[in-house]
């Protein structure tokens, strides 16, 4: 099974779906570990993704990505910009060359994705950030020979729901220390449903 | 809220605006984006400065463009960070082929958006240094010191630096060195009002104040009972004082948030000036006024900066940037 240019657009729109859905529960959750704008600022952004694709004729999965990575960064605003900007732009520069991407490039590209957002959030796993599922996506697909959306649904709800029991080290949500316990990490719930989306687009096929 | 506003998602580009219409001569806006240069930029083989930050600390940060400091300002929305490709369009904007420093204040948005922009940059072939100042010493961990009042002194050196003619790197060493020797710490006695939320940042009573605050209204270290200037201006200074390596001679800025009139800050000056004497600290050069702000926010802060005779040089030169001249 290969990831088309159709699935990455598909992949992009979902993913905006899910957070103009629930863009009022993201700020909520911010509002109590955060500054509270996750959920405006992840719905402004996607929204712009979606407008900036819609109508172009792309050839790449590479390009379909770089151009949400641009997006991403110069509309989000605030840490999550960067942060899932480099994650997507990082995604599109390993994934570059191949019209329909193999199983194995993506994975790589998705390891690029977790470094290049380590590095850039100075994080690791267990600070209570977004690494924390993309982390664990990356292992669990390195163990796995194809796609599968379920196994992709299922380790990214997973590895959200666990961050509610971390306590924050990075982040605003750090200045609270033990106080972050019991509150899920925003940007791991709009990771997941950036999973979420994955594993429909690649259900739905080409 | 009562605020002299048209929409309030307009206020940043319309606060533009006004500002490089009221200095055609020295500055020009790069069309469709939030950044302001001086208006001869790229000067050729000087090294560029660049600093931002979010809208509502005026006259920071367009306020210090001019020869001598900055040679562009980026705006973000109201205290938030612009975003790479704003930063990116400074730095293409004022690189004359010596370099750009990025002048950055230590906030997680912040330092991202201008790394990726420095990033952007050094793959169009541009040289990109980077500082970031982190003057506050109300938070103990050094790591996670916001920059506030303290920047403008780096903006001020590096800037006269750059007018000398020294190399990116002589640049950034300067920068660096003022960085290692400056401190602040504030005080608010009310609070600031975003104009989108129209919602204060905080509640406080009327015979309070929140000490240690940073320039956003986030909270301080302790809320005590109003002080007098005197008790404030103690307070503030052997803060800075207990964490500031020992000098003989110093620069001191007293620096209004936005609502407190230049009467209470002299008031605050005063003390600071008989606590230096005291200790046998020398005054070289004092600022007082409004150099750093959070909107309408009452309140002061306290920078010190050690000199030497470089720093002291450099203080000296000319600067003909509005908000700061010499």
């Amino acid at each position: 099974m290969t990831f088309t240019v159709e699935q990455a657009i598909n992949w992009l729109t979902k993913s905006n779906e899910k957070i103009q859905k629930n863009k009022d529960y993201l700020s909520e959750l911010d509002q109590a570990i955060g500054d509270g704008d996750h959920g405006i600022n992840m719905a402004r952004g996607f929204d712009e993704v979606v407008k900036k694709l819609d109508g172009n004729d792309y050839e790449q999965v590479a390009d379909v990505l770089k151009d949400a990575a641009m997006t991403l960064m110069s509309k989000v605003g605030g840490a999550s910009g960067p942060l899932f900007g480099t994650a997507f732009l990082k995604i599109s520069m390993a994934v570059k060359g191949e019209e329909a991407v193999t199983f194995g490039t993506f994975v790589k590209a998705l390891e690029d994705a977790v470094a290049g957002v380590k590095q850039r959030g100075k994080a690791e796993e267990g600070e209570k950030t977004m690494i924390d599922v993309w982390s664990p996506m990356v292992e669990r697909m390195k163990a796995a020979d194809d796609f599968d959306a379920s196994v992709i649904r299922d380790n990214a709800k997973s590895s959200m729901e666990a961050t509610k029991d971390i306590v924050a080290t990075k982040g605003r949500a750090a200045y609270l220390k033990e106080r972050s316990k019991g509150h899920l990490d925003p940007g791991s719930v709009s990771s997941y449903y950036i999973f979420e989306a994955l594993a429909e687009s690649l259900e739905e096929g080409a | 809220m009562k605020k002299i506003m048209n929409e309030p998602n307009q206020i940043v580009t319309e606060m533009l605006d006004g500002f490089v219409a009221a200095k055609p001569g020295k500055v020009k806006r790069i069309p469709d984006t939030t950044v302001v240069t001086r208006k001869d930029s790229p000067i050729q083989n000087k090294v560029g400065i660049v600093s931002g930050g979010g809208s509502g600390h005026e006259p920071a940060h367009a306020g210090y463009i001019g020869k001598g400091m900055l040679d562009a300002a980026v705006a973000g929305e109201v205290f938030t960070s612009p975003t790479p490709d704003q930063v990116l369009e400074a730095i293409k904007a004022v690189d004359g082929g010596a370099g750009v420093l990025l002048v950055i204040k230590n906030y997680t948005g912040d330092v991202m958006n201008f790394d990726m922009a420095a990033e952007l940059a050094e793959a169009e072939g541009i040289d990109v240094a980077q500082v970031v100042v982190n003057d506050d010493v109300a938070i103990d961990d050094v790591d996670g010191r916001r920059g506030v009042a303290g920047t403008v002194f780096v903006h001020k050196i590096a800037g006269a630096k750059a007018e000398a003619g020294a190399s990116l790197e002589e640049v950034k060493n300067a920068a660096e060195k003022v960085i290692a020797n400056v401190r602040s710490m504030g005080v608010a006695l009310s609070p600031c009002v975003m104009p989108a939320s129209g919602k204060p940042s905080f509640e406080l009573g009327d015979d309070e104040m929140e000490v240690g605050i940073g320039i956003h209204g986030e909270p301080g270290t302790e809320r005590k009972t109003l002080g007098t200037a005197d008790e404030i201006a103690v307070e503030l200074t052997n803060h800075i004082l207990e964490d500031l390596p020992e000098a003989e001679e110093i620069a001191v800025m007293v620096n209004g948030m936005g609502a407190t009139p230049e009467m209470e800050l002299n008031l605050v000056n005063r003390k600071v000036q008989e606590i230096l004497q005291e200790k046998g600290v020398k005054t070289y050069k004092t600022f007082v006024g409004e150099y750093m702000t959070s909107l309408e926010m009452a309140g002061c802060s306290v920078t010190l900066l050690n000199l030497d005779d470089e720093l002291k040089e450099l203080l000296d030169s000319p600067s003909d940037a509005p908000a700061l001249r010499v």
